[in-house]
């Protein structure tokens, strides 16, 4: 296909304003499935996906519509996937953004069309659900217009439900959206945008041609990482697998690399041709940072290998994922895992346990620490249990969040974010009653209960998304938790030092309430360094009997001392004391979540 | 096979029910007692082969034994076999002079008086109709009768219980010079209607009333007692005459020996296997009155846990556990753990003996709980 009849895009929206109902009707109008095949959200194909309602992978449709090859890049909608928002984007040359009539902008929204116009991509407004009774199309036009610079009279009125104003939306994608600039016959070269594995024929790399052509049974080179192989086969979704002679500049497919290794062919890197090597590799991806980790360990410590396949797996078709082993001393052999933030965390963590049938514990999140040690080293720690101890400076990761709340909410919302080390960037009115708030906030105060902390201040009209922007150094501590005097390493925490006290006080007052009284007395201490700066004690316990037990008690009893015994097993032990797993996720909620 | 000597019956009729009775008892219903009486006797028969008599114990429990019409009362004891230790339990209204020159002409030996408590707001609290000195008046009209074996019961832990009135009701009742003493906790078991009412209120006391244990243990052996069981106690052989004073029945519940029990709800354990009587009147009185088993639920009990239920007994007692032959169930390292946190004491050799210390009994059920293999 010429370039010129090739039109590459996306579609962005916040969650829920009709992007996966805007594909279907897309597949359908331009008889790319059936109605027989057209199942609602064609696009999502996990389970996951699927149950929640929101898209974890980008996939690439290819439609054509009078005479054009249209290539519809799917992108996730949530705020943790903002990465792989922009690796789909950096696919396309334009962007369709649709908000919903009745909802206005929200925050993703913003989000996204920034994302957008940074990747200098069109952007087409669209306004979804013009047939809703609660819908205002002008209004909602007019915070478009405003949004992207456009004028109000370019926002296409639709209803995706319906399919009313789809077919403006295909004309204004062939219209408005540029074709993809490249040259057919320079040394081929291709964006890996994703990838996905097949048990059968290995990785399969989803793929932007920008220039050349590709072909099955070629030799193939991935640029940065080295890797070489041979295209079995290249191809194109339409919406299923279709085999293709060639993909051309300008086109978006697949190639299927017989690649068994997952981690030989990394999304972001440049696929040239082992005959005729490109000289330079597209401008590169930036190298996915995960910035909330974790603990994941399995409940039943048999289940390590099974954990370590199954995040290799997981690690093919979710690049943003990291892990390496990680061993506790109260918890045994796991994972420290990075996530690009919460919902990514939350997302792994069920895929595991359903896809891959593991129990897992999962530990109170932390950021990424950039540190320089007093020897002048730098590290990056993952694990408040390695934070070094001789410390020169310690930096952060920071977030600028845009938050979109009704005027009324305002107060509350400034309110929290003071709370969480909130710097005030700027506030602006979208409407009369809609009012966007941005704020630099350091990331660590945003992982543990932000989020839930902004609903429930808002009564669940906060809208919410961020970007990491940089690094800052902070006047950090190491806090430390001692179980009759043991530290206990997956419970210590890194906090800001004026907080450190009543984070230290808050997790040992949570600590005597989860673990049980023992046989003798427990002090439960929080420390910075060898300084105690919270102390508990957990007394032992004065009396433990069944008071009566005669001929027709002694089955009940001892059920009664059975169930005693099952519940001891499984806690964790530390030194001496039983410790329950719950304990350990005591860090999760110390504001707030007080029982 | 079985020559079993210890036999439980069950006489489950009430004058009216107490909130935090979680027992098999019926309301009233005079006109069941003498089908009951009937009904015991036919199960008696039915199983009597299974016994081993002369006995060295009947009980008599419920319920309230000493609210059956008397006659029937009298039928029952003088239908009973032989024992050497014949006890009945009765609430203090009940007990008049006739009443315990009936039972001691019938062969009872042994009353245990459930007192529960001194104190008239207590009593109500635990809707006993017994007031404090028909405690007293049943104990002298038992020792008129020549009861020379008499057993109070008490519940501490009660709501609005305060230390002042557990000791003011311990004083009450060793001023009436029991030979025995069986104290509990109050049980607030689910389900129960007091529960229901008074949970919250003892949830919110439990860390006030936590010391009560050792405060009932410390003043009932500073005035002689031995605390032979978790909640039992016994006048010391030197204050008693060289007697045992230890309840001969229950004795053999904690040292795992088989016993028969007859009617509604009652349990036996027989040659490895437990089983639990129907706990509703009419299915029981229409079974035997065709001349069959009342129907009832059968429980194995495998080798593993015998030995397991032998440990958990045993050790309820001040005499040393003989290990032998319980190896199996013992977690050694718990018991390791458990003698150097100074709760349980080995001694002997080869398998020895388990006790647990007097700390380690105040935690009889946790400690018994890690012990266990």
């Amino acid at each position: 296909m010429e370039l010129e009849r090739i039109r590459n895009f996306s579609i962005i929206a916040h969650i829920d304003h009709g992007k996966s109902t805007l594909a279907d009707r897309i597949l359908e109008l331009t008889e790319t499935v059936t109605g027989r095949q057209m199942r609602e959200q064609v696009l999502d194909t996990m389970e996951l996906e699927r149950e929640r309602g929101i898209t974890i992978k980008a996939q690439a449709v290819r439609v054509n519509w009078k005479g054009h090859e249209l290539n519809l890049i799917d992108t996730p909608g949530h705020v943790d996937f903002t990465y792989e928002v922009s690796r789909s984007l950096q696919a396309c040359e334009g962007a369709v953004l649709v908000v919903d009539a009745a909802q206005g902008i929200e925050a993703q929204t913003v989000a996204n069309a920034y994302l957008a116009i940074e990747n200098d991509l069109e952007i087409v407004p669209v306004v979804n659900k013009i047939d809703l009774p609660q819908a205002d199309p002008e209004g909602t036009a007019a915070e478009i217009a405003e949004l992207v610079g456009d004028d109000p009279d370019h926002v296409l009125p639709i209803s995706a439900k319906t399919g009313s104003g789809v077919d403006a939306v295909l004309d204004a994608i062939v219209e408005r959206i540029p074709p993809p600039s490249g040259d057919p016959d320079a040394a081929p070269r291709a964006l890996i945008f994703d990838s996905s594995y097949d048990q059968y024929r290995g990785v399969v790399a989803f793929v932007r041609v920008v220039d050349g052509s590709f072909r099955a049974r070629e030799p193939l080179r991935a640029m940065a990482q080295g890797t070489r192989f041979e295209s079995e086969e290249v191809g194109f979704f339409s919406p299923t697998m279709r085999a293709a002679e060639s993909l051309g500049a300008g086109e978006v497919g697949y190639v299927i690399t017989g690649l068994k290794d997952v981690s030989r062919l990394r999304v972001g890197d440049t696929l040239t041709s082992e005959r005729r090597p490109a000289e330079e590799p597209l401008p590169g991806y930036k190298d996915v940072k995960p910035m909330v980790f974790a603990g994941l360990f399995p409940t039943d410590s048999d289940d390590y290998p099974d954990l370590r396949d199954a995040l290799e797996k997981l690690k093919l078709n979710d690049a943003a994922l990291f892990y390496e082993p990680e061993t506790s001393q109260a918890l045994g052999f796991g994972f420290r895992c990075g996530f690009l933030g919460l919902l990514h965390m939350e997302i792994v963590r069920e895929r595991l346990e359903r896809e891959f049938d593991l129990d897992l514990l999962v530990t109170a999140p932390n950021v990424a620490y950039r540190v320089v040690t007093q020897a002048g080293q730098e590290v990056e720690v993952h694990n408040p249990a390695e934070m070094p101890r001789e410390i020169e400076r310690v930096e952060e990761p920071y977030i600028r969040a845009s938050i979109i709340v009704p005027k009324d909410y305002v107060g509350p919302v400034m309110e929290l974010n003071t709370e969480r080390r909130g710097r005030f960037d700027h506030m602006e009115y979208l409407s009369e009653e809609r009012v966007l708030l941005v704020y630099e906030l350091p990331l660590a105060d945003i992982v543990l209960d932000y989020y839930d902390q902004l609903k429930s201040r808002t009564r669940g009209y906060a809208s919410f998304d961020y970007d990491v922007i940089d690094f800052r150094e902070g006047d950090l501590a190491r806090v430390d938790v001692l179980i009759a005097g043991e530290p206990v390493d997956a419970l210590s925490l890194i906090v800001h030092r004026d907080q450190a006290y009543s984070r230290g006080r808050a997790l040992v007052d949570r600590l005597r309430e989860e673990i049980p009284r023992q046989f003798f007395d427990v002090p439960v201490q929080a420390a910075i360094g060898s300084r105690v700066i919270a102390r508990e004690t957990i007394k032992a316990k004065r009396k433990d009997v069944l008071a009566k037990c005669y001929g027709g008690d002694i089955t009940r009893k001892r059920k009664l001392l059975e169930r005693q015994k099952a519940g001891k097993r499984r806690m964790k032990q530390v030194g001496a004391v039983e410790v329950p797993q719950e304990a350990f996720l005591a860090v999760l909620n110390l504001d707030g979540g007080k029982k | 096979m079985s020559g079993v000597r210890h036999l439980y019956v069950h006489l489950p009729f009430c004058a009216s029910r107490c909130g935090y009775c979680d027992f098999v008892t019926v309301v009233g219903r005079h006109g069941q007692h003498q089908a009951y009486v009937d009904a015991l006797l036919a199960e008696l028969s039915l199983q009597r082969e299974l016994l081993a008599e002369p006995l060295e114990s009947v009980f008599l429990g419920g319920g309230t034994p000493t609210f059956t019409e008397p006659t029937e009362l009298e039928r029952l004891l003088g239908a009973l076999p032989q024992a050497l230790e014949v006890t009945v339990e009765a609430n203090p209204e009940t007990v008049t002079p006739k009443l315990a020159s009936l039972l001691r002409e019938s062969g009872v030996d042994r009353v245990s008086v459930g007192a529960q408590s001194f104190r008239p707001h207590l009593l109500d609290m635990l809707e006993r109709r017994a007031r404090p000195d028909d405690v007293r008046r049943a104990v002298y009209a038992l020792r008129d009768a020549n009861i020379d074996n008499i057993s109070l019961d008490l519940i501490y832990g009660i709501p609005g219980q305060s230390a002042a009135d557990l000791d003011a009701d311990l004083s009450d009742a060793l001023a009436l010079e029991p030979e025995h003493i069986s104290c509990y906790e109050l049980e607030a078991k689910r389900g129960t209607r007091f529960t229901h009412a008074h949970g919250a209120e003892l949830a919110r006391q439990a860390d006030a009333m936590e010391s009560y244990f050792e405060r009932v243990v410390r003043r009932v052996t500073a005035a002689g007692y031995r605390w032979y069981e978790t909640a039992n106690f016994c006048r010391s052989p030197s204050l008693a005459d060289g007697r045992d004073l230890r309840s001969r029945h229950n004795l053999a519940y904690w040292r795992g020996r088989d016993y028969l029990g007859l009617g509604i709800g009652a349990v036996s354990t027989i040659d490895g296997r437990r089983w639990r009587n129907t706990s509703r009147l009419g299915a029981y009185l229409s079974a035997l009155a065709a001349g069959e088993r009342p129907p009832h639920e059968m429980e194995e009990l495998p080798r593993d846990v015998r030995r397991s239920e032998r440990v958990l007994l045993g050790l309820r007692l001040d005499e040393p556990l003989e290990v032998a032959g319980l190896e199996s169930a013992v977690d050694w390292s718990a018991v390791e753990r458990l003698e150097r946190l100074g709760l349980v004491r080995r001694e002997g050799d080869s398998a020895g003996t388990l006790t647990l210390t007097r700390r380690g009994r105040f935690l009889g059920g946790g400690v018994t709980a890690d012990l266990l293999a």
